[in-house]
């Protein structure tokens, strides 16, 4: 029973309670630069959640026999082969996306989210457990990503996955989108309102004044 | 039993048994993925050939893969020509022609004289595609040409009708790296911006070469003149170099003389 109970606080945790973006302010590199689409921000989130649940899942498998003078080195090993493999199924299979991403992809190997999880949980925890926990630090991930990708992709292009909602002035419609949205730093304020929001719900977030 | 994990020699032997694990899952990846990432690569290319010659429209979305090739096949034919003496080279097929493996070989390429688009090297022989209608007859000749913006190598497909001087189109498909900045050079992708081309003259009466991506209005609503990107000097510069570069001497100017007095058929 306590089982079931760790199962399900280690995959839906991370979605608001421990979000590794809102929470923990990992991976935000990335948060930026791949939501000016939904498209490109749930491949992301895809690849990323892959990643972090099979390193999860391999470091906890071999955990008992890395030698803890070069944990970091191994762990790295193991997390820049996933990600070079997602990165080739992508150009095989999602070229199109993947000619987009282009270099994000490969940069999942320096995401904090990865390393922190393989350091904090999947060092100490067995594979089955860790495995999930990547999953659902993925996700909390991708809940972050898709809501920022919503947003910038309505306001910013009048399109949701490439559908167009709102017609935009230069096609003859009546929205004018917001530039603003379609340039990086406009992620850092919603992800800061994002924050904002989540912390005014769960007051148990906010940090305690130095 | 800590101590036996921490020993050196055990370090070693799982530090070198993980690499090779890694390093046989690495490669048996690449090596198995390969053949559909070259197809794929080379359908992109020949989606924007397509879209060059105005046979499709990429923004439509809903393209079959076969769609695509049925089409390349039926209409396109690419050729190598010599770029010196304009001429085709026979027993060369234009599918399978790397220009970018050529331009790196020292054999098969030289430094140009004057480097204007920063590209560096110049091939010997060069890839054009001719497009035919259905009776038979050409109806686009596709140059590709490339140069260099503000951050990045930019690679376009020049589609002219067979008089070798009016523009149906310039495509750009490909930038080395991250390309050019999202909303300023970027927008030479812009559709609009892209639609500026068609109808534009490369010569004038005198036969000098008078296109011009320009600032200036009066010039830019004249037939040789396409208006610049605003927020992008840099890279419409670089659009103008590797016009004037691709167009001049070093490049297809033997080719184009060529085509112009009958020698496309």
């Amino acid at each position: 029973m306590s089982n079931a109970n760790e199962l399900k606080k280690v995959l839906t945790g991370p979605l608001i309670s421990n979000n590794p973006i809102a929470l923990q302010v990992l991976g935000v590199c990335s948060a930026l630069a791949v939501t000016s689409k939904l498209e490109t921000a749930l491949v992301m989130t895809l690849a990323l959640t892959a990643v972090t649940a099979f390193s999860n899942l391999f470091i906890s498998m071999i955990r008992n026999h890395i030698p803890s003078s070069v944990r970091i080195i191994v762990q790295m090993a193991i997390i820049a082969s996933l990600v070079i493999v997602v990165d080739q199924i992508l150009r095989a299979y999602a070229y199109d996306v993947a000619k987009q991403l282009s270099v994000f992809v490969g940069l999942i190997i320096t995401n904090c989210i990865v390393m922190g999880r393989a350091e904090a949980y999947a060092m100490k925890t067995p594979p089955m457990m860790s495995f999930m926990d990547g999953i659902g630090n993925g996700l909390g991930y991708g809940v972050i990503l898709m809501s920022v990708g919503f947003v910038r992709e309505l306001l910013g292009n009048g399109s949701l996955f490439g559908v167009e909602i709102l017609s935009k002035v230069s096609d003859g419609g009546w929205y004018v989108p917001n530039g603003l949205l379609l340039l990086p730093p406009s992620a850092f304020f919603l992800i800061g309102i994002l924050i904002w929001i989540i912390r005014t719900y769960k007051p148990e977030q906010v940090e305690a004044k130095g | 039993m800590a101590n036996n994990k921490d020993s050196f020699a055990r370090t070693l032997f799982i530090v070198v048994g993980l690499c090779l694990v890694c390093s046989i899952f690495v490669s048996t990846a690449a090596v198995v993925l390969r053949p559909t990432q070259q197809e794929n690569k080379l359908l992109d290319k020949q989606k924007y050939i397509l879209e060059a010659a105005n046979l499709i429209d990429t923004k439509s979305g809903n393209l079959s893969k076969a769609d695509v090739l049925a089409t390349y096949e039926k209409y396109v034919q690419a050729r190598v020509i010599d770029l010196k003496t304009g001429e085709f080279v026979e027993g060369v097929d234009g599918n399978t022609f790397d220009q970018e493996k050529v331009s790196r070989d020292p054999k098969t390429s030289s430094k140009p004289e004057n480097d204007i688009a920063s590209i560096k090297r110049v091939p010997n022989q060069a890839v054009v595609y001719l497009i035919r209608d259905d009776a038979g007859a050409i109806k686009t000749v596709i140059l590709p040409i490339k140069g260099y913006g503000l951050w990045s190598t930019m690679f376009a497909f020049l589609a002219l009708d067979p008089d070798m001087n009016t523009v149906q189109s310039l495509v750009y498909y490909a930038f080395t790296g991250s390309g050019e900045t999202p909303g300023l050079g970027g927008e030479v992708q812009n559709p609009k911006w892209m639609s500026l081309w068609h109808g534009k003259k490369l010569y004038d009466e005198q036969g000098n070469l008078a296109i011009s991506v320009t600032k200036n209005p009066a010039v830019a609503a004249s037939v040789h003149g396409v208006d610049a990107l605003s927020g992008a000097t840099l890279t419409s510069n670089g659009v103008q170099h590797s016009l004037t570069f691709w167009l001049g001497k070093e490049g297809f100017a033997a080719f184009i003389e060529k085509a112009r007095n009958g020698g496309l058929s």
